[in-house]
């Protein structure tokens, strides 16, 4: 009796595994599953769509693995069953290498078409915004070179705006990540990267460095807004008015390893813009200066982003 | 830097923890009581003799398995005080700098210190015996492999309480893991540790590689070998062609430590992500390398069990071969979100799904070996039931990473920890487990108690759902791996206490194998007959433990993948008695690996610490016992009588006569 007892016990903790994993279901509407915006809604899109592929091979499977281990289970079969000596079904073979096929199709299809959608504006018949995001250890800087104005481990951005981030980093990688407006990119010294996100309406959420950058990596957390296209140009006007102008030094300073508070400049200067990649001429992983100027000032021309494979270029 | 150079870093000893002063008394109080005994009863001769010095793959098997059983304890420590970390918010048990030196030590020492070993401990017990061979093809090399291995573990273990542990996670990405970032001896420690039993691995692959093609039974054609053996076959040569990538990264790196090059500075022309490129060409390769075994032990396994042939042997064969030559073309999809552009995601998205395609197949080939069969559930086979479920989750969600937009959300988040624990614990650490329970009755004369596993399955396997299946949902909200601790209002308090909850029950589990072993040792029934299990392929057919040289007689009878098996169906043996015995060839234990590894050791600790003079004096002891060996090769062999093969024979029918 005992191996049956046995088997009992592990219908019911799968059972409870399923129910546990169907009640976290509500409290999951956040982040990744909350999509705020039509970069984050079409990840979303397709992220739903693999989960609806692969739950068709887990209950196959599961199904399957259930039925043939409670069929032939030696204590279930009488004593002189003997298992025939099978070498395999070429038919049954090529059924499921080809069922896998399809799959894979199905979910390639939309994973290329959305990894070049990425590149490009979320709304490209509007006029976007950009914002540079720094990581240094252990804050985010954030520069609007069109504002002319900075803020420290928080973010203001229009809504139903594009935004064009300019990611880069001061010292080690890390990664740009606001789960409800979209995906993430890494942030790298001296090789800036784009990523598009826009936020559908008015809204508050959190971003995050998502790639270990050192001690007080954990501390990397800052506040998006999303205000509306006037509140977001007053709040500028008033940044502009009333918060202090940043000196060389003190952005020095901010660069210094280490955590400080929430800060907002009405300037910054000349030599914190994130610059172009300079490799001084080296030949090893040297980037054509011109090529990334044109992409710079082409806001289209983005399927070609500075990456690992320019020095081909 | 100069030659005469011996600058101490900050701290030497580190002592500035209750928890590493624990780790302290310990070490030292283990170590005396292990010179006490052994000097006390006179063992060490007995140790130098048997052991250190042996060349027979069992042993060396043995000691593997053993070491990798001590770096799984190490390893699940470190995570248990993660997971006791972040149990709730803003939890202070560990500070962020002791968080981030344990999930580096708990990652690099899981893979490499811990799944290595115990895939390459099961591939030496088994292997030979498999194929009918007496041992492998370079025994003392083999040797050399696990002391390499070993002191490889022993340098990164040290750092802890010596220097300083490494913190850069274990795919030490620079710049963070450059001098300016992180200066100190903790990096070198990860790049000299690996270094070291980096080596001892590629040996280890040229040496099985060799072994299977040159050394196997008559009539054991490659389409006849068992699946463990054709899975070794192709991870050997994954081997040589990934670890020699690992040993030129790591000593890129190790150049811009130590003697300042720009390899993968930010400035100077260096290219941090080249360290990215270079680390998951082999980094995926690796994977793999520590899985296929897994599914080679499951389908032995699971076949044996089923009392049923493996269906679909050859589609298992090409599969494997498919598997092995994709695992080269995806390393891309570590590193999506890097701008890679959006044709290279394209490609690497399309590779990376690929590879469910083979892996499907193998699944649905085990399912169907067990339909229509006779199915029992010993220890061996609950484990391999346990993984088709669980590896199958960690599968799905890695097509569901494979998709490059899909990945921008799920990267470097706990989303991704969870994926990769179901198919690294829910694949290699169950096959892992599987085989040792298989073949442990081979390599002694009694099997690991029952009961006791069976616990210890429920527990681990219960233990390991709740724990990572909410890592599933944290990450979709956005958790990031790798954060020493998070606020109350992200809202993954619940889900993290569950997972902690779920991580000491894994470490219940864990005990209870430990347990179940020594109780096995003291109290379990010996049988030296050889095949407890029923089995089908050649370790079967001899006793257990085998005679050192393993087969008395070469078998003669290899006729299908199932050989064993047919002959007791024939009801014939597997050995032609007939043939008169003859001398056998065997190598002469040797002492030259553990000197050279010795010698290692020095190298590698004088270079963690940048002192150059003791670093080469380590090398130059290296080279020496390399040229040492070289003279002394006239005694490399022996052969052993037939007048102590029959001894042999004569105390095995007594002893299992005695039995009966």
């Amino acid at each position: 009796m005992l191996p049956l007892r046995n088997g009992a016990w592990k219908w019911l903790a799968v059972a409870g595994m399923m129910m546990a994993i169907l009640s976290g279901c509500e409290p999951v509407k956040m982040g990744v599953l909350n999509p705020k915006g039509p970069v984050a809604q079409k990840q979303y899109d397709l992220i739903i769509w693999s989960v609806v592929l692969m739950s068709v091979i887990l209950i196959v499977v599961f199904v399957l693995f259930v039925v043939i281990l409670v069929r032939f289970r030696a204590s279930k079969l009488s004593k002189d069953y003997e298992p025939p000596d099978v070498e395999g079904n070429t038919f049954l073979e090529i059924v499921w290498t080809a069922i896998p096929v399809l799959i894979v199709v199905a979910l390639a299809v939309p994973t290329v078409t959305s990894t070049f959608d990425l590149e490009k504006s979320p709304s490209p018949n509007k006029k976007p915004i950009t914002i540079e995001a720094t990581s240094a250890q252990w804050k985010w800087i954030f520069k609007y070179p069109e504002q002319g104005i900075e803020t420290v481990n928080y973010l203001k951005i229009p809504a139903n705006v594009p935004v064009r981030f300019k990611l880069s980093s001061h010292d080690a990688m890390n990664s740009f990540w606001i789960p409800e407006l979209g995906g993430q990119e890494y942030t790298m010294a001296d090789m800036p990267m784009f990523l598009w996100l826009e936020a559908d309406k008015p809204g508050k959420f959190i971003g995050r460095g998502n790639n270990f950058s050192g001690r007080d990596f954990a501390k990397m957390e800052f506040t998006v807004e999303a205000k509306k296209q006037s509140d977001f140009d007053s709040w500028v006007d008033h940044v502009k008015k009333t918060a202090p102008k940043q000196s060389e030094k003190e952005y020095k300073a901010l660069l210094k390893p280490g955590t400080v508070d929430l800060k907002t400049y009405s300037s910054y200067p000349k030599s914190a813009e994130v610059k172009e990649p300079n490799h001084g001429g080296m030949e090893h992983g040297g980037m054509d200066m011109d090529h990334s100027k044109m992409k710079h000032e082409d806001m289209e021309g983005m399927e070609d982003m500075p990456g690992m494979d320019h020095d081909k270029n | 830097m100069g030659l005469f150079n011996f600058k101490m870093p900050e701290h030497f000893i580190i002592m500035n923890n209750p928890l590493i002063i624990g780790a302290w008394i310990s070490i030292i109080l283990v170590s005396v009581g292990i010179v006490f005994f052994v000097t006390k009863y006179k063992k060490w001769g007995y140790l130098w003799r048997e052991w250190f010095t042996t060349v027979d793959h069992k042993k060396i098997g043995v000691m593997y398995i053993l070491a990798a059983l001590l770096m799984l304890f190490r390893g699940g420590f470190d995570a248990i005080l993660m997971r006791t970390q972040l149990a709730l918010p803003d939890l202070k048990v560990l500070d962020a700098q002791h968080y981030n030196e344990i999930f580096t030590t708990h990652g690099t020492v899981m893979i490499l210190f811990m799944a290595m070993p115990f895939i390459i401990g099961l591939m030496n017990v088994a292997v030979p015996l498999q194929i009918g061979a007496r041992d492998v093809a370079f025994p003392v090399l083999n040797a050399a492999s696990f002391w390499l291995f070993f002191v490889g573990a022993m340098i990164f273990n040290i750092s802890f309480v010596v220097g300083g542990s490494p913190d850069a996670g274990w795919t030490n990405y620079v710049p963070l893991a450059g001098s300016d970032l992180t200066p100190g001896v903790g990096i070198n420690y990860y790049l000299w540790g690996l270094q070291i039993a980096g080596i001892g691995t590629l040996a280890t692959g040229v040496n099985f590689f060799v072994t299977i093609l040159k050394m196997r039974a008559p009539g054991m054609t490659l389409l006849r070998m068992p699946m463990f053996t054709w899975s070794t076959l192709i991870t050997s040569i994954i081997i040589i062609f990934a670890f020699p990538v690992l040993t030129v990264t790591l000593a890129m790196l190790t150049f811009d430590r130590l003697f300042g090059a720009h390899f993968f500075t930010i400035d100077a022309g260096g290219m941090p992500m080249m360290w990215a490129n270079l680390f998951w060409i082999w980094g995926h390769p690796e994977v793999y390398i520590v899985i296929l075994p897994a599914f080679g032990i499951f389908s032995d396994v699971i076949s044996t069990f089923a009392r049923k042939r493996l269906f679909g042997y050859n589609a298992m064969v090409i599969s494997m071969v498919a598997i092995s030559g994709l695992s080269f073309i995806v390393w891309v999809h570590h590193f999506f979100t890097m701008g890679n552009g959006p044709w290279i995601n394209s490609v690497f998205s399309i590779t990376t799904m690929a590879i469910a395609i083979p892996t499907g197949v193998k699944v649905f080939n085990w399912l169907f070996t067990m339909y229509k069969g006779r199915i029992e559930t010993p220890a061996p086979m609950l484990w391999s039931l346990a993984f088709i479920p669980n590896f199958l989750i960690g599968g799905v969600t890695g097509v569901m990473l494979a998709s490059a937009p899909a990945d921008y959300q799920y990267h470097n988040s706990y989303f991704l920890v969870s994926h990769f624990h179901y198919v690294l614990i829910g694949g290699t650490v169950f096959g892992c487990l599987a085989g040792m329970y298989y073949w442990w009755p081979k390599i002694f004369d009694f099997k690991i108690n029952e009961r006791i596993s069976k616990w210890a399955f429920w527990l681990f396997v219960v233990g390991f759902n709740l724990c990572f299946v909410p890592m599933y949902l944290v990450g979709l909200q956005g958790m990031p791996r790798r954060v020493y601790t998070y606020g109350e209002h992200m809202g993954w308090t619940t889900w993290n206490f569950v997972e902690t909850i779920g991580a000491y029950l894994m470490g219940v589990g864990f005990m209870l194998i430990v347990w179940a072993i020594i109780y096995s040792i003291l109290h379990e029934k010996r049988d030296r007959s050889g095949d407890p299990w029923n089995g089908r392929t050649l370790e079967w057919a001899i006793s257990s433990p085998p005679p050192h040289y393993n087969f008395s007689r070469m078998p003669s009878r290899v006729t299908s993948a199932d050989p064993f098996w047919d002959a007791k169906k024939r009801g014939e043996t597997m050995f032609d008695e007939n043939e008169p015995l003859k001398p056998i060839h065997m190598p002469n234990n040797d002492g030259m690996p553990i000197v050279l590894s010795g010698f290692m050791f020095i190298a590698g600790f004088g270079f963690v610490f940048e002192w150059l003079l003791i670093g080469f004096i380590g090398l130059l002891g290296v080279i020496g016992s390399m040229i040492w060996r070289s003279f002394k090769d006239y005694d490399a062999d022996h052969y052993v009588q037939v007048d102590e093969i029959e001894r042999d024979q004569a105390e095995l029918k007594a002893a299992l006569e005695g039995r009966s």
